[in-house]
């Protein structure tokens, strides 16, 4: 009997606005002026709060960080793309991502700095603290998804992740869940080339992230990253999608991680300068200026007015959160269950001397 | 009042907590159509329905992942890991996750999360089905830690463990699962986490055990009853967070202790239990604490799992020890 073919795939590529800022009109999203304007806003902010955070630690007034340089079309056009009643679960490069959804810039300082009470999520602004291990803030978005349909609340879940994540257990368990259970969850995956020193080619044979998709029985859509109105689109329409019982997707934007890892890394051992200028040949930032340009929304004026507003902004939070009083070393106790246990309580006396003061 | 065994015990609770609370959700694998591999959430699955009882894939990881994000957006899940020696897979889920999230989020998150988890050696079960892994969960800050010994104790705590705002390891005996009956009300009634109990009280020694480990203390106990020597027994029920002071107010009065445990020595709960008795009541100790213990040795299968599992003459033997010291 001859073999025969069951099932063919195809992965889709979504670009919209090209290198030059030439826009397909068609596919771009329907955005007023005004929004393709924030988008901006939003970017430049996110690229002046990521400088200063390097600068700061640097200068040792902050503690390690990871850059989100070069990523901020992946992270501001998707999280646009979220209502304030979705849930966001991200991964530990995506202050961008945080920023927009609401979080003050201020905290993200703060929980750098490192102190805890910056992973204290506003109330109504429904995201988790970021996520330090690799990919398992996967299945915990899965969960809050279930929650939400179980509940019946028309929300959807975004979980970010990036490449390396995709080589781990949690990945695959969480999209399964996820596709079994025909979750309202988006997965987007910011594929910045590099895990650490690991080059993606190194993660997976597949030609693309997003055809994993394929296996757990929805879809996966790969986008060009550093185009903000194709990541926006892509995950404007997961979302919905996933709002009206649709079920997840997982959208890969290919992007570039310009910076190293982290303050604490050194990437020219292992990649070469070229590389890196090609990447910068293709900023997300420069490419929207260079469309806005030709729509009339840019010009000198508003773009010194952008960064000027960017730098303050930043300037301002970096001068707040360095008068915030360090915490109280009981924080240490006191979160870890509803009310302390008898032992804990003991321990908790031992911070303090026979002077009452605390006892680094 | 009816006579049940600890799975009709553990049944029960679940079927009252999800009749009483609609926010609790059971789900693991095998738990819906099948009942449970031990028959545990037997009858659930029709009388709740599919929406909260929930067959899952085979995928520890994600249970307890997706279990975590349930409990975190408003839901009380009871997650299922089907035997003890598979909960490993769950291992970074529960401790960098579930454990740690009110911490990490200063109070704005909490995760009351129960994970059920048949546990233990006795019933000759196939390879990685019979460990005693409780220290593990007990040395993670932020994880509740509870193991019932009776049916009575089983119904009270896991009703506690499902209302508790965090989350909670519930280690399920297997040995005791079917192995005793007793009167379990129907009517609801709860048993404080955090709090152990007085199961016989005696004068001369106190002996501390959970679980599965109790019945074989009480028969020692009873034995060495009969030579006119009686023993305290303190059934622990909450390994974290530990009642020290039942624990040391009984060593205080009795002045000699013997721990039992079936999981491997070092490091095992019982080392902790002598850290603690040395700390607070040191000076009221006739003889050094003694532990009788699983050995730090892989499990063995069944054809060697009676040589390895402490049982009561081992327990007489270590009484003997410390009423002779």
């Amino acid at each position: 009997m001859p073999k025969k073919t069951i099932k063919t795939f195809h992965v889709e590529w979504l670009q919209v606005l090209d290198e030059r800022g030439n826009c397909d009109e068609e596919l771009r999203p329907p955005l007023s002026d005004k929004e393709i304007q924030k988008l901006y806003e939003w970017m430049v902010l996110a690229r002046a709060f990521d400088e200063k955070a390097f600068k700061l630690q640097r200068e040792g007034r902050l503690g390690t960080y990871a850059s989100i340089l070069g990523q901020e079309a992946a992270q501001v056009g998707s999280a646009f793309a979220l209502q304030p009643g979705d849930w966001m679960f991200p991964s530990y490069r995506e202050a961008g991502a945080s920023i927009v959804r609401g979080l003050p810039l201020k905290m993200v300082f703060q929980y750098w700095s490192g102190d805890e009470r910056g992973s204290r999520i506003p109330q109504g602004q429904n995201d988790f603290p970021i996520t330090i291990p690799v990919g398992t803030q996967i299945p915990i978005a899965t969960g809050a998804a279930w929650a939400a349909k179980a509940k019946g609340d028309k929300i959807a879940v975004m979980a970010y992740l990036g490449d390396g994540a995709t080589s781990k257990g949690d990945f695959h368990e969480g999209l399964n869940f996820a596709g079994v259970f025909s979750l309202p969850v988006v997965f987007l995956c910011q594929n910045n080339h590099w895990a650490i020193s690991v080059p993606v080619s190194r993660q997976t044979r597949a030609e693309t992230l997003a055809q994993k998709a394929i296996a757990y029985g929805f879809d996966g859509i790969q986008v060009d990253g550093n185009d903000i109105f194709a990541v926006y689109k892509a995950a404007h329409e997961a979302l919905g999608r996933a709002r009206v019982g649709q079920g997840p997707t997982l959208i890969e934007c290919v992007t570039y991680r310009i910076g190293d890892h982290t303050t604490a890394d050194d990437a020219t051992r292992y990649r070469t300068e070229e590389e890196v200028r090609e990447w910068r040949e293709k900023d997300p930032i420069d490419r929207l200026k260079r469309y806005m340009g030709k729509k009339g929304l840019w010009d000198e004026a508003y773009d010194h007015k952008v960064a000027l507003e960017s730098r303050e902004q930043v300037e301002a939070a970096v001068a707040e959160e360095e008068a915030i009083p360090p915490p109280d070393p009981r924080d240490i106790f006191r979160y870890t269950f509803a009310e302390l246990p008898e032992d804990l309580k003991e321990q908790m006396e031992h911070l303090f001397g026979s002077d009452g003061r605390p006892n680094p | 009042m009816a006579q049940l065994t600890m799975v009709q015990a553990i049944n029960l609770a679940l079927a009252q907590e999800m009749e009483r609370d609609p926010r609790v959700v059971v789900l693991g694998e095998d738990v819906g159509k099948n009942g449970g591999v031990f028959r545990v959430t037997q009858g659930l699955y029709e009388k709740f329905g599919d929406g909260r009882v929930a067959d899952t894939p085979l995928s520890e990881s994600a249970i307890v992942g997706v279990s975590i994000g349930m409990a975190a957006y408003g839901l009380r899940p009871v997650a299922e890991i089907q035997f003890e020696g598979f909960i490993y897979a769950a291992m970074e889920q529960l401790i960098s996750h579930a454990s740690r999230i009110r911490t990490r989020s200063r109070g704005r998150y909490h995760c009351p999360l129960v994970v059920r988890v048949p546990y233990g050696g006795g019933i000759r079960a196939p390879e990685h089905h019979s460990e005693s892994n409780e220290a593990l969960f007990a040395h993670t800050p932020g994880l509740k830690v509870v193991v019932p010994s009776t049916p009575y104790e089983a119904k009270g705590l896991l009703v506690s463990a499902i209302r508790d705002p965090d989350p909670v390891i519930f280690m399920e005996p297997k040995r005791v699962y079917r192995a005793l009956k007793e009167e379990v009300p129907e009517e609801e009634y709860t048993i404080p986490l955090g709090q152990a109990r007085i199961a016989t009280e005696g004068k001369d020694n106190t002996l501390i055990a959970w679980g599965a480990m109790l019945q074989p203390t009480l028969k020692a106990a009873a034995l060495m009853g009969e030579r006119g020597i009686h023993s305290e027994v303190i059934d622990l029920r909450t390994l974290s967070p530990l009642d020290t002071r039942t624990i040391i107010e009984s060593v205080k009065k009795t002045k000699r202790a013997v721990i039992v445990h079936e999981a491997p020595r070092t490091c095992g709960l019982g080392a902790e239990l002598v850290a603690r008795i040395n700390e607070s009541a040191l000076l009221y100790l006739e003889a050094p604490v003694e532990r009788v213990t699983g050995y730090d040795t892989v499990m063995p299968l069944p054809k060697l799992e009676q040589y390895y599992l402490p049982n009561a003459e081992r327990v007489t033997e270590a009484i003997g020890r410390v009423m002779r010291f």
